[in-house]
């Protein structure tokens, strides 16, 4: 168990080593990281200056080393700084972990929207298997895995904001105004939990161990609820990892629909005046969180699943 | 669902093998079993349509999708101008026909989509026999890259590549495909892994083959029916991507009509307008609806390794 957790722990490292690879090499993709970063009416000596001040003139790996471990006033992204956002002019990471709750804050109540929906249609799906209940929850489940998210939030817009006029169009003041983000952002983690649930739950109640309970005379009910569920809890907790992890960076379109202060939103907005360290500040932070809770989920996994060794 | 399908029929028990020695007549057997299963024959309608429209955009279309009349801007659904042209779905703000426009529009969503999948395709499973084949150091290099392919949030990264390397075509192909080819390589190694100590593989090296022969000849076709499942379940999510950021003018540029642009333009009309939002979502939606009912009935049929119990 010890060794597997560290194993898992140095496979996250080289994972974060790589992504930050990534994130350097992103301005470079062009060849030339002015083409990219200065307007495009910038005059010869402007780039020559911007160059020199940013460090780009220097040699590839001599670039990437002061990118890792610090160049003049910039401390280096191993320790957080991903330099001085050119729009706003302060560090750039500071502005990603202002926006972080507010992703963080959409992302957990989809999730939770997504499991209450989820988790008992799929536990009563695969209990009445074959019936319109199985039948209502599979066309949902289809109809949630089709349905993009940014159309179903433009969707409820149209009817809870503009015609019904319960629910505010964007914000994040108010506590309801999270309701039609999350929804929308929710959606497709409700579909997959649903057929994840029904689909282990079914095959958990093949298996010889509940009929043995279901011979011991033991009630139905008391057979799913502690025999069944407990053994179905653990690809159901994967895949719950999966969805939290898929939801932190994938409710860029939901963010900008409903003008959620979220990263997502920060991202788009940088990318369209080309503040880039913003950019490589948020995808190394959202990886960094991505890795964090697929390492969490890996432990939960070993704790929940004594069986399972990890040689 | 599983249920309806003839070749479960008949209480004998199923081998693998079975499938793929049954020659020609297995793909009359697959078209029986579509024929009885509502679900995928709509699937399948859904799609042929869209190709249709794609292929033959001039014969369905009944407006030129680019023409601009500011007099007939913004007409609901079924206006009839002076001339006696009727605009079924309405026009959009610089009174284009919308229905002219969702035909039209098909042809990027199809193309990205496509060739994403075919690119995605080809690195995945690629990297995936290359992994499942040698195994050790390589494929531990390989998961790695695997794993940094999931942890990056990758909409964030591939919209920034989009607006590095510039909008076009194979760039959004290239970036939408960034994260895609990892659940072939998945799938591929864990195919290759099984399968590379039968007496197929060790029976064609001792006679002689060479790795790529056994790669080619004997490991591919044996693993394709499973990339053919994969292909079509990700065709569905790489049209919402791309839709997603045409949506967010990370796309194909304007004048092309795209699905995603087109709700972007209904955005700033949600309480005026809402026909501008709603037709091309129903229309991407169907589309995504009928490669997933496609591609949950192809898993039946061509993999039945695949096959769990929920469906």
């Amino acid at each position: 168990m010890r060794a597997y957790i560290i194993r898992s722990l140095l496979q996250s490292l080289i994972v974060l080593w790589m992504v930050l690879l990534i994130v350097f090499l992103m301005l470079h993709m062009t060849g030339d990281p002015a083409d990219v970063l200065m307007p495009d009416e910038a005059t010869l000596e402007e780039i020559a200056a911007f160059n020199k001040e940013r460090g780009f003139d220097q040699p590839l790996y001599v670039q990437y080393f002061n990118f890792l471990f610090g160049h003049q006033q910039n401390k280096g992204v191993l320790r957080g700084d991903f330099g001085i956002s050119f729009y706003h002019n302060v560090p750039a990471m500071g502005l990603v972990t202002e926006r972080i709750p507010a992703t963080a804050i959409l992302a957990v109540f989809a999730l939770f929207v997504g499991l209450v929906i989820a988790i008992p249609t799929g536990i009563l799906s695969a209990v009445f298997r074959k019936t319109w209940i199985d039948y209502f929850s599979s066309v949902l489940s289809m109809a949630g895995q089709s349905i993009p998210n940014f159309w179903l939030g433009l969707i409820l817009i149209i009817l809870f904001s503009e015609i019904l006029g319960w629910l505010p169009t964007s914000g994040y003041r108010e506590a309801k105004s999270i309701i039609l983000p999350g929804l929308a952002a929710g959606l497709y983690a409700t579909a997959r939990i649903m057929r994840m649930t029904r689909s282990t739950l079914l095959e958990v109640m093949s298996q010889d161990f509940v009929n043995t309970a279901r011979s011991k005379g033991i009630a139905e009910a008391l057979v799913i609820g502690r025999h069944a569920l407990k053994n179905a809890s653990i690809p159901i907790v994967t895949i719950i990892g999966l969805e939290l992890g898929g939801l932190l960076s994938g409710t860029v379109v939901v963010e900008v629909i409903f003008a959620w202060p979220g990263v997502g939103w920060l991202v788009v907005e940088s990318i369209n005046v080309n503040d880039y360290p913003v950019v490589q500040a948020a995808v190394a932070l959202l990886s960094l969180m991505f890795v964090g809770v697929n390492l969490a989920v890996d432990i939960v996994y070993a704790w929940l699943d004594p069986r399972v060794t990890y040689s | 669902m599983a249920m309806d399908n003839p070749m479960d029929a008949g209480g004998a028990p199923r081998f693998d093998q079975e499938l793929d020695d049954r020659g020609p007549s297995d793909l009359q057997l697959a078209l029986q079993d579509l024929l009885k299963r509502p679900p995928a024959l709509f699937g399948v309608f859904c799609i042929i349509v869209t190709i249709l429209w794609a292929l033959a955009p001039g014969l369905f279309s009944p407006h030129d999708p680019l023409q601009q009349d500011l007099l007939r801007h913004l007409k609901p659904p079924g206006f009839v101008d002076d001339a006696g042209n009727t605009y079924w779905l309405g026009t959009d703000r610089l009174g284009r026909d919308i229905l002219s426009r969702i035909i039209w529009g098909s042809r990027v969503s199809l193309a990205v989509g496509f060739a994403a999948v075919f690119v995605s395709g080809f690195i995945g499973i690629s990297t995936g026999l290359i992994a499942g084949y040698y195994g050790g150091k390589i494929d531990a290099v390989i998961s790695r890259i695997v794993d940094t392919a999931l942890a990056i949030p990758f909409v964030l990264l591939a919209l920034a590549i989009i607006a590095i390397l510039g909008a076009s075509l194979q760039n959004i192909v290239l970036a939408i495909s960034l994260r895609t080819w990892t659940v072939y390589t998945r799938v591929v190694r864990g195919e290759v892994f099984a399968l590379k100590d039968t007496d197929m593989v060790t029976g064609a090296r001792s006679a002689g083959c060479n790795t790529p022969r056994v790669m080619l000849v004997y490991l591919l076709p044996n693993v394709f029916s499973s990339c053919i499942v994969v292909a079509t379940i990700y065709l569905g999510r790489m049209i919402i991507i791309e839709s997603s950021f045409s949506f967010l003018g990370m796309g194909v540029p304007p004048p092309t009509p795209t699905w995603g642009g087109m709700l972007a333009d209904g955005r700033g009309f949600l309480d005026t307008a809402w026909w501008l939002t709603f037709f091309p979502g129903v229309v991407l939606t169907l589309t995504v609806l009928g490669v997933n009912l496609l591609g949950d009935w192809l898993r039946d049929v061509l993999d039945p390794r695949m096959k769990r119990l929920d469906d």
